[in-house]
């Protein structure tokens, strides 16, 4: 699957994308939904939680394996998105619209810490470690 | 394609549960009036007005366990495989032991004296296992496996601290270690550092020199290991941690490959588990009850769960009593270990005597390399060397057939599947436990099963995904179960 | 010629096919597969008793167990968290049956529909008995399982004390303290009665009926417990909630029971089952097994273990719990009881022993010197104030052929603990309160 060029990328398989509000929506790649197969619960932070880049903010399940989710940026969660958790299988469906969470980030430029599009396709044609 | 007995039970039964076929006015057993004067209940508002329970005769409730029985395998029925399990032929003598009356209605309250026999029974079982593993001192109240790593974990813990030496919070595991063993550290207050295996399949005894620091507080070990392998490198890691001031945890899940032929006291293992429905042939019930006694050290003797039994001489024989520890981690459970379970183990122990204990461990181990040996053209062996009690295999690299498409299919042709995808350092694992107590002629139809489905993954690459096809259900969607949750029946 | 013992008759592998399997393997003797063995320490001395046969074992068992003085031969005033009561003769053969004897935790749903609907029939039966929304698979025994749910309401909390309540059966006080003191949990006593909690409390921990057989007020409990942001954990009796309205019925967050008094024989403390149910909303922190239904390919129902990520196998030292067995097999027994029972025996038995407990406190009361120290509404169980040490009054009920009693003495001055259930007669009851007469 192609790998969205308007977007940055954690080695921990999160993305972070950059909206026109100032705000970043954070979701997991196609990579990362593959690896985990049928994925059934995401536990999320509520609002108003703070998130430091390249720290735990929630976790997601599937069948039989479970994985932690890393924060690509740090910053203040704006929204978790309901419909994402209630229907856990829209990540499968599509990783990159399935946003879990909005975070009003702290510093914009943590993004540059980031991988982009190239590399992080790179990262993962070498098996994601 | 096989016609199982379970396939055409599940045809042609009736799938509702009890609160489905509740008929208002029905009952399944007969109760006595009262013989005593009336007496007033309490104010009819502490009383229950919404209980919900099922009203069937004793045909209907009978009718319906026998059919849900039949959709089951068990060892009774079918070969087991399942590696790590050790589902062994279990005795039917041990099942009569455990239901006379003078054990099944011993109350665990009922004082020492009341109670010599059963005493009796622990106390011998308690020796039996001793020397079983060399070790000093026993007790019998872990209700589990896992109860026992526990209580295990926490007496190293109480050891530690008694020498002074809380501070070790450091845990090393295999990475190969069942995932109890991590869970039971984790219990105990432990951080725990996983420690990779060498390129034999021992354990790697630099990744341990490098971590036997002064926040050392022990490892848990699995002898024979996960991988089926009898580790060459666990004596010298003993030294290594005991040198760093830790102590050794000795998971006995695996023992049945080394009854009679090493005692694990004799390696440098301070405290070791037992698994009774393993090893000791107690039923595994499909989920349990099972029993994990804890052998320790003389050393670790003082902090053993309570109670344990002693015996004291006198005229007539010995005393028997139940005892606590002088510096007990104290209960882990209700009570003084699964005596119903206990008591087949004894059975069994008695029944075969020591001669008995060395042929099950050689028996055991001949099965499993047979099985290694015939199996070995059609599957990736990760480490080529004689195996103990079970032979971990990989099926990677075949086309059209991971691991639990084998194991799916397998079920079509009358055997349960081996334990899949573990250990998890080997890829696409498929784990096989042949135990003692299978024949020839079974093991040659096992390795004949799997040739066949060899064939069959070859002819249509397909095929096996949609396995098993004779079985009372096919595979499930577990996604669904775990997205909408319908944990238990609820009224429409 | 002598006849020699005929033994192995497990292994069916005979000599010659053993050279066989040897052959295939490519070693010369069975002991060269043993050479990963340090030399030193292989094939050690064995000090173990010659092997017996199953008659002569049949009859060295029968001896044993003939040793204790048993309920199978006398009549039993003992409860304390452990119940005699009738088992109906159609549980055993069922339970017995190989296929659910000999079957190992469900990993093969395919081929494992019987114990896993069975399963799913306790996790039912569990949340109806005590009234709570979700049940697991089964814990160890109640005492373990009263433990888990006050680590589990930790988890929740994110607190580490644990209030428990005086009454609550010392045993399971003692499995609480060695479960929770290595994780830095803090343990404290609060009276039945109390009205605050010290801060950052997880839980309260109850027992309804209480470890002395008597009714606590669970409404204040859940009260007292939720006004201070904590959870209320019970352990219950399964019987008795028949009887007296439900944990749930109160708002019990984490309700538990011990599942032997539904018919399981006492066997000298187990194997038993712990029963464990709570809210809905905290079943991702459940400890254990928990069965679930779906569908398969062909849109059939059955069922599966599910929420596993919950578990030690995938989350490892991150575990809600290290436990595996959900102690189906007893699960099983316990199911079997309540489908037999039915809602309306289950209620009979309830009341039966309500009745004959009750008669028996009062004829007990009458006796000179005796007296009920407790107050308030009892079950099954009472605490008679002795006119003598109860060990005393034990050992004269053991020589008029009873069994029974529990010192209570640490709590209540002469106190003894005695049940009545639907087994004992009005005969035995009578006999018991003549014997206790008997003493002054």
């Amino acid at each position: 699957m192609d790998i969205p060029a308007d977007r940055k990328y954690s080695k921990e398989h999160e993305w972070a994308k950059p909206e026109a509000d100032g705000t970043v929506l954070v979701g997991i790649s196609f990579f990362a939904q593959d690896q985990l197969g049928d994925v059934v619960y995401i536990d999320l932070p509520k609002p108003g939680a703070k998130l430091t880049q390249f720290s735990r903010f929630g976790e997601i399940e599937s069948v039989k394996a479970v994985s932690e989710l890393y924060a690509p940026v740090s910053g203040e969660v704006v929204e978790a998105n309901e419909a994402v958790a209630q229907k856990p299988e829209l990540v499968n469906q599509a990783p990159y619209d399935s946003w879990l969470i909005r975070v009003r980030a702290a510093n914009q430029q943590e993004l540059n810490n980031l991988l982009d599009a190239k590399q992080y396709a790179e990262l993962t044609a070498t098996g994601g470690h | 394609m096989v016609a199982t007995a379970a396939n055409v039970a599940s045809a042609q039964m009736d799938h509702r549960l009890l609160m489905e076929r509740s008929v208002p006015g029905r009952v399944g057993v007969t109760l006595p009036g009262s013989d005593v004067p009336a007496q007033a209940l309490p104010d009819a508002a502490m009383l229950r007005q919404d209980l919900y329970l099922p009203e069937v005769t004793e045909g209907e409730v009978v009718r319906y366990f026998t059919n849900l029985s039949q959709l089951n395998f068990s060892v009774d029925t079918n070969f087991y495989p399942l590696g790590s399990c050790t589902m062994k032929y279990n005795p039917k003598v041990n099942d009569w032991a455990a239901g006379l009356a003078g054990f099944a209605h011993a109350h665990p309250m009922q004082s020492d004296r009341q109670m010599q026999g059963t005493l009796e029974v622990m106390h011998r079982l308690q020796g039996y296992l001793a020397e079983l593993t060399g070790m000093a001192g026993v007790s019998l109240t872990p209700l589990a496996g896992a109860h026992g790593e526990l209580a295990g974990v926490l007496m190293i813990r109480a050891a530690l601290q008694a020498r002074g030496q809380g501070h070790r919070k450091k845990m090393l595991i295999p990475e190969s270690a069942h995932g109890t063993n991590p869970a039971s550290a984790a219990m105990s207050g432990y951080h725990v550092v996983s420690i990779p295996s060498d390129k034999n399949g021992d354990i790697d005894l630099d990744a341990v020199r490098r971590e036997a620091g002064d926040d050392l507080a022990g490892v848990m070990f699995t002898q024979p290991t996960t991988l089926g392998l009898f580790d060459r490198n666990a004596e010298e890691m003993c030294r290594i941690v005991h040198g760093a001031g830790g102590l050794v945890y000795g998971d006995g899940a695996n023992m049945n490959a080394l009854l009679g032929r090493v005692k694990l006291g004799h390696l440098g293992f301070d405290v070791v588990h037992l698994n009774l429905h393993k090893t000791f042939s107690t039923p595994h019930g499909g989920g349990g009850p099972g029993a994990g006694p804890v052998c320790v050290t003389e050393e670790l003797a003082p902090f053993l769960p309570g109670p344990v039994v002693s015996a004291q001489p006198s005229e007539s024989g010995a005393r028997y009593a139940l005892t606590k520890p002088p510096r007990s981690i104290g209960r882990v459970g209700g009570y003084q270990g699964n005596f119903g379970v206990l008591v087949r183990a004894f059975t069994y122990i008695t029944l075969l005597g020591g001669q008995g204990m060395r042929d099950i461990s050689a028996n055991a181990v001949l099965n499993a390399n047979y099985l290694k040996a015939r199996l070995r053209p059609l599957f990736d062996l990760p480490f080529d060397r004689p195996v103990m009690h079970e032979v971990v295999f990989s099926a990677r690299k075949r086309k059209g057939a991971r691991a639990i498409d084998v194991s799916k299919r397998l079920l079509d042709y009358g055997f349960h599947a081996p334990t899949m995808y573990f250990p998890l350092v080997v890829d696409e694992a498929l784990m096989i436990e042949p135990t003692e107590t299978e024949s020839k002629e079974t093991l040659d139809a096992f390795v004949d099963a799997l040739r066949r489905i060899d064939e069959e993954a070859a002819a249509d690459e397909h095929f096996l995904h949609g396995a098993p096809y004779t079985t009372p259900i096919s595979r499930l969607d577990e996604a669904k179960a775990a997205r909408q949750p319908y944990l238990r029946w609820k009224r429409e | 010629m002598t006849l020699q013992p005929l033994t192995s008759p497990y292994i069916p592998n005979t000599e010659a096919e053993r050279a066989e399997l040897l052959r295939a393997v490519g070693a010369r003797s069975v002991d060269d597969l043993f050479h990963d063995i340090p030399e030193g320490h292989r094939n050690p001395p064995l000090e173990m008793p010659a092997p017996l046969s199953e008659m002569e074992l049949r009859a060295e068992l029968q001896r044993l167990s003939e040793k204790n003085f048993h309920a199978g031969k006398h009549p039993s005033f003992l409860g304390a968290g452990v119940y005699h009561h009738y088992t109906p003769a159609a549980i055993a053969p069922l339970v017995l049956r190989g296929e659910f004897l000999t079957s190992y935790t469900p990993y093969q749903p395919e081929v494992s529909q019987g114990t896993l609907q069975g399963t799913f029939e306790f996790q039912t039966m569990t949340a109806q008995l005590l009234g709570m929304e979700v049940a697991n698979a089964g814990m160890y025994d109640g005492g373990t399982a009263l433990a888990e749910a006050a680590l589990m309401a930790c988890r929740v909390t994110k607190r580490y004390k644990v209030a428990v309540v005086d009454t609550v059966n010392p045993h399971y006080v003692e499995a609480i303290r060695t479960y929770a003191s290595p994780q830095g949990i803090d343990v404290y006593a609060i009276p039945a009665g109390a009205t605050s909690l010290q801060a950052d409390t997880a839980c309260v921990v109850a027992q309804y009926p209480n470890f002395l057989g008597y009714v606590e007020d669970v409404r204040a409990l859940a009260d007292l417990a939720h006004g201070a942001g904590a959870l209320l954990c019970t352990a219950n009796d399964p019987v008795a909630m028949a009887l007296f309205r439900s944990p749930g019925s109160f708002g019990v967050d984490i309700a538990t029971a011990e599942a032997q008094a539904l018919g399981v024989p006492p066997s000298f403390g187990g194997p038993f089952v712990g029963m464990f149910a709570c809210k809905s909303e905290y079943v991702r922190q459940m400890p254990g097994r928990i069965a679930g239904r779906t569908t398969d390919a062909q849109g059939r129902s059955g069922y599966v273990l599910t929420l596993q990520p919950r578990e030690q196998h995938i989350r490892r030292e991150r575990a809600t719990s290290n436990i595996c067995t959900s102690t189906a097999l007893i699960a099983l027994w316990s199911t079997i009881y309540v489908a037999l029972m039915g809602k309306r025996g289950l209620r009979h038995v309830a009341e039966l022993c309500y009745q004959k407990a009750h008669y028996a406190a009062s004829e007990i009361a009458k006796l000179p010197g005796y007296r009920l120290p407790v107050g308030g509404t009892f079950f099954q169980e009472f605490v008679v104030s002795c006119p003598r040490p109860p060990a005393e009054v034990s050992l004269a009920m053991e020589e008029a052929g009873i069994i029974g009693g529990y010192d209570v003495s640490d709590r209540v001055p002469n106190g003894l603990l005695l049940c009545v259930t639907e087994v004992n007669t009005k005969a035995q009851i009578d006999k018991l309160v003549s014997v206790l007469g008997g003493l002054r």
